[in-house]
Protein backbone atom coordinates (compact mmCIF):
# COMPACT_ATOMS: atom_id res chain seq x y z
CA UNK A 1 0.00 0.00 0.00
CA UNK A 2 1.70 3.14 -1.18
CA UNK A 3 2.20 5.36 1.93
CA UNK A 4 -0.13 3.66 4.24
CA UNK A 5 2.45 1.91 6.21
CA UNK A 6 4.41 5.09 7.77
CA UNK A 7 6.82 3.05 10.11
CA UNK A 8 8.85 5.30 12.71
CA UNK A 9 11.82 6.60 12.10
CA UNK A 10 14.64 3.95 13.51
CA UNK A 11 16.71 5.23 16.77
CA UNK A 12 20.19 6.14 15.32
CA UNK A 13 22.38 3.34 15.14
CA UNK A 14 19.35 0.86 15.30
CA UNK A 15 19.48 -1.15 12.18
CA UNK A 16 17.05 -3.78 12.85
CA UNK A 17 13.91 -1.26 12.35
CA UNK A 18 12.55 0.78 9.18
CA UNK A 19 12.00 -2.14 7.02
CA UNK A 20 8.93 -3.00 4.88
CA UNK A 21 6.22 -3.56 7.32
CA UNK A 22 4.70 -6.15 4.93
CA UNK A 23 7.43 -7.40 2.35
CA UNK A 24 4.74 -8.75 -0.14
CA UNK A 25 2.41 -5.91 -0.55
CA UNK A 26 5.13 -2.90 0.22
CA UNK A 27 7.67 -4.77 -2.21
CA UNK A 28 4.93 -4.74 -4.62
CA UNK A 29 4.37 -1.60 -4.21
CA UNK A 30 7.34 -0.42 -4.24
CA UNK A 31 7.98 -2.29 -7.54
CA UNK A 32 4.91 -0.82 -9.26
CA UNK A 33 6.05 2.76 -8.48
CA UNK A 34 9.64 1.77 -9.98
CA UNK A 35 8.18 0.64 -12.87
CA UNK A 36 5.74 3.60 -13.23
CA UNK A 37 9.17 5.76 -13.13
CA UNK A 38 10.63 3.98 -15.37
CA UNK A 39 8.22 3.23 -18.19
CA UNK A 40 7.38 7.06 -17.66
CA UNK A 41 10.76 8.77 -17.65
CA UNK A 42 10.81 11.65 -16.08
CA UNK A 43 7.37 10.92 -14.17
CA UNK A 44 7.39 11.48 -10.48
CA UNK A 45 6.10 8.38 -8.67
CA UNK A 46 5.22 8.18 -4.59
CA UNK A 47 7.39 5.21 -3.00
CA UNK A 48 6.87 5.04 1.10
CA UNK A 49 7.04 2.35 3.12
CA UNK A 50 10.82 2.35 3.73
CA UNK A 51 12.34 4.31 7.16
CA UNK A 52 16.07 4.16 6.59
CA UNK A 53 18.44 5.41 8.86
CA UNK A 54 19.77 9.16 7.99
CA UNK A 55 21.51 9.67 4.46
CA UNK A 56 19.20 8.25 2.18
CA UNK A 57 15.90 9.16 1.63
CA UNK A 58 12.80 7.14 2.25
CA UNK A 59 12.26 6.58 -1.29
CA UNK A 60 15.70 5.12 -2.12
CA UNK A 61 15.35 3.33 0.98
CA UNK A 62 12.17 1.70 -0.75
CA UNK A 63 13.73 0.68 -3.92
CA UNK A 64 16.62 -0.77 -2.59
CA UNK A 65 14.46 -3.16 -0.02
CA UNK A 66 12.35 -3.82 -3.28
CA UNK A 67 15.16 -4.94 -5.65
CA UNK A 68 18.28 -5.38 -3.41
CA UNK A 69 18.92 -9.02 -2.54
CA UNK A 70 22.25 -10.90 -1.98
CA UNK A 71 22.38 -11.16 -5.91
CA UNK A 72 22.89 -7.52 -6.21
CA UNK A 73 26.07 -6.33 -5.44
CA UNK A 74 25.48 -2.47 -4.19
CA UNK A 75 28.34 0.27 -3.86
CA UNK A 76 28.02 2.99 -1.54
CA UNK A 77 29.95 6.09 -1.46
CA UNK A 78 32.30 6.94 0.86
CA UNK A 79 30.05 8.82 3.51
CA UNK A 80 27.89 5.92 3.37
CA UNK A 81 29.78 2.76 3.39
CA UNK A 82 30.28 1.37 6.77
CA UNK A 83 27.91 3.64 8.29
CA UNK A 84 24.57 3.33 9.47
CA UNK A 85 23.00 2.80 6.59
CA UNK A 86 25.04 0.43 4.94
CA UNK A 87 24.32 -1.68 8.13
CA UNK A 88 20.62 -1.36 7.18
CA UNK A 89 20.94 -2.72 4.07
CA UNK A 90 22.65 -5.06 4.74
CA UNK A 91 20.01 -6.49 7.43
CA UNK A 92 17.12 -5.78 5.48
CA UNK A 93 18.41 -7.08 1.94
CA UNK A 94 21.35 -9.08 2.53
CA UNK A 95 23.34 -7.18 -0.27
CA UNK A 96 26.83 -7.52 -0.26
CA UNK A 97 28.75 -4.43 -0.55
CA UNK A 98 30.01 -3.74 -4.38
CA UNK A 99 33.83 -4.90 -4.53
CA UNK A 100 33.89 -1.32 -6.59
CA UNK A 101 32.07 0.54 -8.55
CA UNK A 102 32.68 -1.69 -11.97
CA UNK A 103 30.83 -4.81 -9.90
CA UNK A 104 27.74 -2.74 -8.85
CA UNK A 105 24.35 -3.92 -9.48
CA UNK A 106 22.85 -0.90 -7.73
CA UNK A 107 24.92 2.34 -6.85
CA UNK A 108 23.12 4.60 -4.16
CA UNK A 109 24.45 7.87 -3.19
CA UNK A 110 24.64 11.95 -4.10
CA UNK A 111 25.17 12.51 -8.10
CA UNK A 112 28.31 14.10 -7.51
CA UNK A 113 29.39 11.32 -5.44
CA UNK A 114 28.26 8.95 -8.01
CA UNK A 115 29.72 10.46 -11.48
CA UNK A 116 31.16 9.61 -13.69
CA UNK A 117 28.77 6.72 -14.91
CA UNK A 118 31.30 5.03 -17.30
CA UNK A 119 32.55 3.71 -14.37
CA UNK A 120 29.84 1.08 -13.50
CA UNK A 121 28.63 -1.68 -15.66
CA UNK A 122 26.96 -0.58 -18.56
CA UNK A 123 26.03 -4.11 -20.01
CA UNK A 124 27.93 -5.70 -23.18
CA UNK A 125 27.00 -5.74 -26.98
CA UNK A 126 25.16 -9.30 -26.13
CA UNK A 127 23.86 -8.72 -23.02
CA UNK A 128 23.08 -5.17 -22.26
CA UNK A 129 21.25 -5.74 -19.24
CA UNK A 130 24.05 -7.02 -17.22
CA UNK A 131 24.52 -3.00 -16.42
CA UNK A 132 24.09 -0.87 -13.09
CA UNK A 133 21.16 0.97 -11.35
CA UNK A 134 22.05 3.96 -9.98
CA UNK A 135 19.76 5.57 -7.26
CA UNK A 136 20.85 9.35 -6.86
CA UNK A 137 19.31 10.83 -4.15
CA UNK A 138 18.32 14.39 -4.22
CA UNK A 139 17.12 17.68 -2.69
CA UNK A 140 14.26 17.90 -4.52
CA UNK A 141 12.77 16.11 -8.17
CA UNK A 142 11.85 19.18 -9.34
CA UNK A 143 13.16 23.11 -9.38
CA UNK A 144 16.51 22.38 -11.08
CA UNK A 145 17.78 22.68 -14.79
CA UNK A 146 15.20 21.92 -17.39
CA UNK A 147 15.54 18.83 -19.81
CA UNK A 148 13.61 17.60 -22.10
CA UNK A 149 13.00 14.00 -22.57
CA UNK A 150 11.99 11.96 -25.77
CA UNK A 151 11.98 8.62 -26.51
CA UNK A 152 9.85 5.07 -25.61
CA UNK A 153 7.65 6.35 -22.43
CA UNK A 154 6.93 9.53 -23.62
CA UNK A 155 3.81 10.29 -26.02
CA UNK A 156 5.74 13.90 -26.60
CA UNK A 157 8.86 15.38 -25.67
CA UNK A 158 8.34 16.00 -21.95
CA UNK A 159 10.05 18.27 -18.76
CA UNK A 160 11.82 17.31 -16.05
CA UNK A 161 13.81 19.75 -13.50
CA UNK A 162 15.63 17.43 -11.18
CA UNK A 163 17.89 19.52 -8.78
CA UNK A 164 20.76 18.08 -10.43
CA UNK A 165 23.64 19.71 -11.35
CA UNK A 166 23.68 22.07 -14.81
CA UNK A 167 26.78 19.65 -15.87
CA UNK A 168 24.60 16.51 -15.53
CA UNK A 169 22.44 16.56 -18.54
CA UNK A 170 25.28 16.22 -20.67
CA UNK A 171 26.63 13.21 -18.78
CA UNK A 172 23.21 11.94 -19.04
CA UNK A 173 23.00 12.71 -22.76
CA UNK A 174 26.40 10.41 -23.27
CA UNK A 175 24.86 7.47 -21.38
CA UNK A 176 21.75 7.56 -23.74
CA UNK A 177 24.43 7.84 -26.57
CA UNK A 178 25.41 4.38 -25.93
CA UNK A 179 22.03 2.97 -26.08
CA UNK A 180 21.42 -0.07 -25.85
CA UNK A 181 24.33 -0.03 -23.79
CA UNK A 182 23.91 2.06 -21.01
CA UNK A 183 23.00 2.75 -17.10
CA UNK A 184 19.76 3.38 -15.84
CA UNK A 185 19.27 5.87 -13.38
CA UNK A 186 16.74 6.59 -10.56
CA UNK A 187 16.17 9.56 -9.24
CA UNK A 188 14.85 9.92 -5.22
CA UNK A 189 13.94 12.63 -3.29
CA UNK A 190 11.87 12.33 0.22
CA UNK A 191 9.33 9.71 -0.71
CA UNK A 192 9.28 10.25 -4.72
CA UNK A 193 11.37 8.63 -7.04
CA UNK A 194 11.83 9.45 -10.95
CA UNK A 195 13.62 7.79 -13.55
CA UNK A 196 15.85 7.56 -16.72
CA UNK A 197 16.25 5.03 -18.68
CA UNK A 198 18.87 4.39 -21.46
CA UNK A 199 16.43 4.75 -23.44
CA UNK A 200 15.33 8.33 -22.96
CA UNK A 201 17.40 10.82 -25.08
CA UNK A 202 18.06 14.39 -24.08
CA UNK A 203 18.15 17.70 -25.89
CA UNK A 204 18.24 21.16 -25.10
CA UNK B 1 11.07 -13.53 6.78
CA UNK B 2 8.72 -16.77 6.01
CA UNK B 3 6.49 -15.54 9.48
CA UNK B 4 5.92 -11.79 7.61
CA UNK B 5 5.20 -13.26 3.91
CA UNK B 6 2.86 -16.23 5.20
CA UNK B 7 1.04 -13.60 7.26
CA UNK B 8 0.38 -11.00 4.09
CA UNK B 9 -1.21 -14.18 2.10
CA UNK B 10 -3.94 -13.36 4.22
CA UNK B 11 -6.82 -12.91 2.16
CA UNK B 12 -5.97 -15.22 -0.05
CA UNK B 13 -4.74 -19.42 0.25
CA UNK B 14 -3.12 -18.81 3.63
CA UNK B 15 -0.12 -21.25 3.08
CA UNK B 16 1.27 -19.07 0.20
CA UNK B 17 2.85 -15.45 0.18
CA UNK B 18 0.98 -12.78 -1.78
CA UNK B 19 1.00 -13.78 -5.58
CA UNK B 20 2.13 -17.56 -4.54
CA UNK B 21 5.79 -15.94 -5.61
CA UNK B 22 8.26 -16.00 -2.68
CA UNK B 23 10.08 -12.33 -2.06
CA UNK B 24 13.26 -13.33 -3.97
CA UNK B 25 11.95 -14.72 -7.15
CA UNK B 26 9.60 -11.82 -7.36
CA UNK B 27 12.93 -9.13 -7.10
CA UNK B 28 14.58 -11.44 -9.76
CA UNK B 29 11.40 -11.06 -11.85
CA UNK B 30 11.79 -7.07 -11.07
CA UNK B 31 14.96 -6.55 -11.97
CA UNK B 32 14.64 -8.02 -15.08
CA UNK B 33 11.66 -6.30 -16.05
CA UNK B 34 12.87 -3.12 -15.61
CA UNK B 35 15.98 -3.96 -17.47
CA UNK B 36 13.42 -4.65 -20.54
CA UNK B 37 11.39 -1.68 -19.95
CA UNK B 38 15.36 0.35 -20.29
CA UNK B 39 15.87 -1.61 -23.26
CA UNK B 40 12.77 -1.78 -25.28
CA UNK B 41 12.67 -4.69 -27.35
CA UNK B 42 15.68 -6.76 -25.45
CA UNK B 43 15.41 -10.15 -24.60
CA UNK B 44 16.51 -10.31 -20.55
CA UNK B 45 17.44 -13.95 -19.43
CA UNK B 46 15.52 -14.61 -16.10
CA UNK B 47 15.90 -17.84 -13.99
CA UNK B 48 12.56 -18.99 -15.01
CA UNK B 49 10.83 -21.29 -12.06
CA UNK B 50 9.10 -24.60 -12.08
CA UNK B 51 5.07 -23.09 -11.67
CA UNK B 52 2.20 -25.35 -11.08
CA UNK B 53 1.06 -25.78 -14.93
CA UNK B 54 2.68 -27.16 -17.69
CA UNK B 55 5.00 -25.37 -20.04
CA UNK B 56 3.05 -23.77 -22.26
CA UNK B 57 0.04 -22.97 -20.25
CA UNK B 58 1.33 -19.51 -19.49
CA UNK B 59 4.31 -19.78 -17.08
CA UNK B 60 6.16 -16.69 -18.20
CA UNK B 61 3.12 -14.97 -18.29
CA UNK B 62 2.22 -15.66 -14.66
CA UNK B 63 5.19 -15.35 -13.02
CA UNK B 64 5.59 -11.64 -14.93
CA UNK B 65 1.98 -11.43 -13.50
CA UNK B 66 2.63 -12.30 -10.39
CA UNK B 67 5.67 -10.37 -9.86
CA UNK B 68 3.58 -7.22 -10.56
CA UNK B 69 0.91 -7.93 -8.70
CA UNK B 70 -0.37 -5.59 -5.72
CA UNK B 71 -3.83 -5.77 -3.83
CA UNK B 72 -5.12 -3.04 -5.33
CA UNK B 73 -4.85 -5.17 -9.09
CA UNK B 74 -7.96 -5.61 -10.81
CA UNK B 75 -7.36 -8.53 -13.37
CA UNK B 76 -8.42 -9.75 -16.75
CA UNK B 77 -7.27 -13.23 -18.29
CA UNK B 78 -7.97 -14.26 -21.56
CA UNK B 79 -6.66 -16.71 -23.79
CA UNK B 80 -6.93 -16.10 -27.93
CA UNK B 81 -9.38 -13.37 -26.91
CA UNK B 82 -11.77 -15.21 -24.64
CA UNK B 83 -12.37 -14.69 -20.94
CA UNK B 84 -14.17 -18.43 -20.37
CA UNK B 85 -11.60 -21.03 -21.57
CA UNK B 86 -9.28 -23.43 -19.28
CA UNK B 87 -6.40 -21.82 -19.01
CA UNK B 88 -8.06 -18.06 -18.87
CA UNK B 89 -10.06 -19.59 -15.77
CA UNK B 90 -7.16 -21.32 -14.24
CA UNK B 91 -4.97 -18.75 -14.14
CA UNK B 92 -7.59 -16.18 -13.15
CA UNK B 93 -8.59 -18.76 -10.48
CA UNK B 94 -4.82 -19.12 -9.43
CA UNK B 95 -4.38 -15.16 -9.00
CA UNK B 96 -7.61 -14.59 -7.11
CA UNK B 97 -6.54 -17.72 -4.37
CA UNK B 98 -3.05 -16.56 -4.11
CA UNK B 99 -3.36 -13.06 -4.24
CA UNK B 100 -6.83 -12.18 -3.27
CA UNK B 101 -7.25 -9.51 -6.07
CA UNK B 102 -10.44 -8.64 -8.25
CA UNK B 103 -11.06 -9.93 -11.59
CA UNK B 104 -13.02 -9.00 -14.53
CA UNK B 105 -13.57 -9.32 -17.75
CA UNK B 106 -13.93 -5.93 -19.22
CA UNK B 107 -10.71 -4.58 -20.94
CA UNK B 108 -11.72 -1.12 -19.60
CA UNK B 109 -12.07 -1.97 -16.03
CA UNK B 110 -8.93 -4.16 -15.63
CA UNK B 111 -5.40 -2.74 -14.41
CA UNK B 112 -3.50 -5.64 -15.67
CA UNK B 113 -4.20 -8.37 -18.62
CA UNK B 114 -2.79 -11.20 -18.88
CA UNK B 115 -2.99 -12.76 -22.60
CA UNK B 116 -2.54 -15.11 -24.90
CA UNK B 117 -1.96 -14.32 -28.19
CA UNK B 118 -4.79 -11.60 -28.64
CA UNK B 119 -4.94 -7.63 -27.59
CA UNK B 120 -8.26 -7.16 -26.96
CA UNK B 121 -10.26 -4.89 -29.49
CA UNK B 122 -11.14 -1.98 -26.76
CA UNK B 123 -8.31 0.21 -26.89
CA UNK B 124 -5.77 0.29 -23.78
CA UNK B 125 -5.20 2.70 -21.53
CA UNK B 126 -2.37 4.67 -19.78
CA UNK B 127 -1.73 3.06 -16.97
CA UNK B 128 -2.97 -0.66 -17.92
CA UNK B 129 -0.07 -3.90 -18.45
CA UNK B 130 -0.65 -5.96 -20.89
CA UNK B 131 1.35 -9.21 -20.08
CA UNK B 132 1.93 -11.82 -23.03
CA UNK B 133 2.49 -15.80 -22.52
CA UNK B 134 5.51 -16.37 -24.83
CA UNK B 135 6.12 -19.44 -26.40
CA UNK B 136 9.21 -18.46 -28.68
CA UNK B 137 10.66 -15.39 -27.64
CA UNK B 138 13.26 -15.57 -30.75
CA UNK B 139 12.00 -14.15 -33.78
CA UNK B 140 15.39 -15.56 -35.43
CA UNK B 141 15.18 -19.08 -33.60
CA UNK B 142 13.34 -20.66 -36.74
CA UNK B 143 16.17 -19.12 -39.04
CA UNK B 144 19.37 -19.82 -36.94
CA UNK B 145 18.95 -22.86 -33.69
CA UNK B 146 21.64 -21.66 -31.87
CA UNK B 147 21.38 -18.99 -29.07
CA UNK B 148 25.00 -17.83 -29.21
CA UNK B 149 24.63 -16.63 -33.06
CA UNK B 150 21.35 -14.87 -32.11
CA UNK B 151 22.69 -13.22 -29.70
CA UNK B 152 25.63 -12.09 -32.34
CA UNK B 153 22.67 -11.41 -34.42
CA UNK B 154 20.75 -8.93 -32.11
CA UNK B 155 24.20 -7.32 -31.34
CA UNK B 156 25.24 -6.27 -34.34
CA UNK B 157 21.58 -6.03 -35.68
CA UNK B 158 22.11 -8.29 -38.68
CA UNK B 159 18.46 -9.07 -39.37
CA UNK B 160 18.95 -9.41 -43.10
CA UNK B 161 17.89 -13.30 -42.57
CA UNK B 162 14.69 -12.46 -41.52
CA UNK B 163 13.89 -10.43 -44.61
CA UNK B 164 15.06 -13.28 -46.93
CA UNK B 165 12.29 -14.99 -45.17
CA UNK B 166 9.82 -12.36 -45.46
CA UNK B 167 11.71 -12.71 -49.33
CA UNK B 168 10.99 -15.85 -49.88
CA UNK B 169 7.20 -15.69 -48.56
CA UNK B 170 6.56 -13.26 -51.82
CA UNK B 171 8.65 -15.24 -54.10
CA UNK B 172 6.40 -18.82 -53.16
CA UNK B 173 3.35 -17.67 -52.36
CA UNK B 174 3.10 -13.96 -53.71
CA UNK B 175 2.43 -12.19 -50.78
CA UNK B 176 3.99 -12.38 -46.77
CA UNK B 177 2.25 -15.76 -45.98
CA UNK B 178 3.24 -14.95 -42.13
CA UNK B 179 0.02 -14.70 -40.13
CA UNK B 180 0.47 -14.73 -36.54
CA UNK B 181 4.26 -13.90 -34.46
CA UNK B 182 4.41 -11.34 -37.24
CA UNK B 183 7.90 -10.02 -36.55
CA UNK B 184 8.70 -6.19 -35.60
CA UNK B 185 11.31 -3.91 -35.41
CA UNK B 186 11.47 -2.13 -31.69
CA UNK B 187 12.24 2.08 -31.37
CA UNK B 188 14.38 1.16 -35.35
CA UNK B 189 16.91 -1.40 -32.91
CA UNK B 190 15.69 -4.82 -32.14
CA UNK B 191 13.65 -6.93 -34.00
CA UNK B 192 10.83 -8.84 -31.54
CA UNK B 193 8.55 -11.26 -31.80
CA UNK B 194 5.08 -10.02 -30.40
CA UNK B 195 4.08 -13.13 -29.63
CA UNK B 196 1.68 -15.90 -31.46
CA UNK B 197 -0.60 -12.90 -31.52
CA UNK B 198 -2.45 -12.40 -35.09
CA UNK B 199 -0.75 -9.97 -37.54
CA UNK B 200 -4.23 -8.06 -36.86
CA UNK B 201 -3.21 -6.97 -33.82
CA UNK B 202 0.34 -5.91 -34.64
CA UNK B 203 -0.84 -2.39 -34.85
CA UNK B 204 -2.01 -2.13 -31.65
CA UNK B 205 1.35 -2.45 -30.57
CA UNK B 206 2.77 0.83 -32.06
CA UNK B 207 2.86 4.06 -29.58
CA UNK B 208 -0.29 2.08 -27.30
CA UNK B 209 -0.61 4.43 -24.29
CA UNK B 210 -0.40 0.43 -22.16
CA UNK B 211 3.06 -0.80 -20.72
CA UNK B 212 3.74 -3.94 -23.00
CA UNK B 213 5.48 -7.13 -20.50
CA UNK B 214 6.53 -10.63 -22.26
CA UNK B 215 6.77 -13.67 -20.60
CA UNK B 216 8.99 -16.44 -21.67
CA UNK B 217 9.07 -19.38 -18.90
CA UNK B 218 10.18 -22.35 -20.91
CA UNK B 219 12.32 -20.40 -22.68
CA UNK B 220 13.54 -17.62 -19.72
CA UNK B 221 13.21 -14.44 -21.40
CA UNK B 222 11.34 -11.27 -20.46
CA UNK B 223 10.52 -8.55 -23.11
CA UNK B 224 8.71 -5.05 -23.00
CA UNK B 225 7.41 -2.61 -24.73
CA UNK B 226 7.17 0.79 -22.91
CA UNK B 227 4.00 3.20 -23.00
CA UNK B 228 4.22 4.78 -26.56
CA UNK B 229 7.05 3.04 -28.18
CA UNK B 230 7.85 2.84 -32.21
CA UNK B 231 6.95 -1.13 -33.39
CA UNK B 232 7.24 -1.25 -37.33
CA UNK B 233 6.33 -4.82 -38.33
CA UNK B 234 8.59 -5.68 -41.13
CA UNK B 235 7.93 -5.10 -44.37
CA UNK B 236 8.58 -4.26 -47.82
CA UNK B 237 8.36 -0.66 -50.09
CA UNK B 238 6.47 -2.96 -52.50
CA UNK B 239 4.56 -5.28 -50.13
CA UNK B 240 3.63 -3.21 -47.51
CA UNK B 241 2.39 -5.06 -44.01
CA UNK B 242 -1.14 -5.92 -44.58
CA UNK B 243 -3.35 -6.80 -41.05
CA UNK B 244 -6.01 -8.60 -43.27
CA UNK B 245 -9.29 -8.51 -43.43
CA UNK B 246 -12.75 -11.06 -43.72
CA UNK B 247 -15.17 -10.59 -45.75
CA UNK B 248 -17.73 -11.48 -43.52
CA UNK B 249 -18.99 -9.58 -39.92
CA UNK B 250 -19.30 -11.48 -36.80
CA UNK B 251 -22.43 -13.62 -37.23
CA UNK B 252 -23.41 -12.62 -33.20
CA UNK B 253 -23.13 -8.82 -32.93
CA UNK B 254 -22.46 -7.91 -36.26
CA UNK B 255 -19.00 -6.14 -35.85
CA UNK B 256 -17.27 -5.67 -39.02
CA UNK B 257 -14.15 -4.52 -37.09
CA UNK B 258 -13.14 -7.02 -34.93
CA UNK B 259 -10.42 -10.44 -35.21
CA UNK B 260 -13.11 -12.98 -36.09
CA UNK B 261 -13.21 -16.71 -35.41
CA UNK B 262 -14.39 -19.61 -37.74
CA UNK B 263 -16.46 -21.85 -36.21
CA UNK B 264 -18.01 -24.99 -37.93
CA UNK B 265 -21.53 -25.23 -36.91
CA UNK B 266 -22.51 -28.41 -38.89
CA UNK B 267 -21.65 -31.46 -40.89
CA UNK B 268 -22.48 -29.81 -44.06
CA UNK B 269 -19.89 -27.52 -44.48
CA UNK B 270 -21.68 -24.78 -42.24
CA UNK B 271 -19.75 -22.00 -40.78
CA UNK B 272 -20.07 -18.70 -39.11
CA UNK B 273 -17.69 -15.80 -38.06
CA UNK B 274 -17.64 -14.76 -34.98
CA UNK B 275 -15.27 -12.21 -32.65
CA UNK B 276 -12.73 -14.03 -30.99
CA UNK B 277 -12.95 -11.16 -27.99
CA UNK B 278 -15.34 -12.89 -26.37
CA UNK B 279 -15.97 -9.46 -24.01
CA UNK B 280 -16.09 -7.22 -27.12
CA UNK B 281 -18.98 -9.13 -28.52
CA UNK B 282 -20.70 -9.35 -25.31
CA UNK B 283 -20.45 -6.01 -24.66
CA UNK B 284 -21.66 -4.87 -28.06
CA UNK B 285 -25.20 -7.67 -28.16
CA UNK B 286 -25.79 -6.07 -24.88
CA UNK B 287 -25.67 -2.73 -26.73
CA UNK B 288 -27.95 -3.90 -28.95
CA UNK B 289 -25.92 -4.95 -32.04
CA UNK B 290 -26.51 -8.33 -33.76
CA UNK B 291 -25.33 -10.42 -36.10
CA UNK B 292 -26.28 -12.87 -39.05
CA UNK B 293 -26.90 -15.86 -36.79
CA UNK B 294 -28.07 -13.99 -33.26
CA UNK B 295 -30.80 -14.59 -31.05
CA UNK B 296 -31.74 -11.62 -29.44
CA UNK B 297 -29.36 -11.11 -25.80
CA UNK B 298 -30.19 -12.55 -23.11
CA UNK B 299 -28.27 -12.02 -19.61
CA UNK B 300 -26.88 -15.59 -18.66
CA UNK B 301 -29.17 -17.29 -16.23
CA UNK B 302 -32.12 -14.85 -17.55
Amino acid sequence: MRGETATAAPAAGDALSGGFADPARDGAAAFRAVLSAMAHPGRIERLAGAAPPAGISPAAGALMLALADAETPVWLPERLAGGPVAEWLRFHTNAPAAAGRSAAAFALGRWEELVPLADYPAGCPSYPDRSATLVVDLPALEGGPALTLSGPGLAAPARFAPMLPAEAAAALAENAARFPLGVDVCFAAADRVAALPRSTRLEG
Amino acid sequence: MSGHENASGAAGAEAYNFAYLDEQTKRMIRRAILKAVAIPGYQVPFASREMPMPYGWGTGGVQVTAACLTAEDRLKVIDQGADDTTNAVSIRKFFERTAGVKTTEETEQATIIQTRHRIPEAPLAEGQIMVFQVPIPEPLRFLEPRETETRKMHALEEYGLMHVKLYEDISVHGHIATTYAYPVLVEGRYVMDPSPIPKFDNPKLDDSPALMLFGAGREQRIYALPPHTRVQSLDFEDHPFDRGHWDEDCALCGDAGSYLDEVITDDAGGRIFVCSDTAHCRARRQAGHAGAASAPYEEAGA
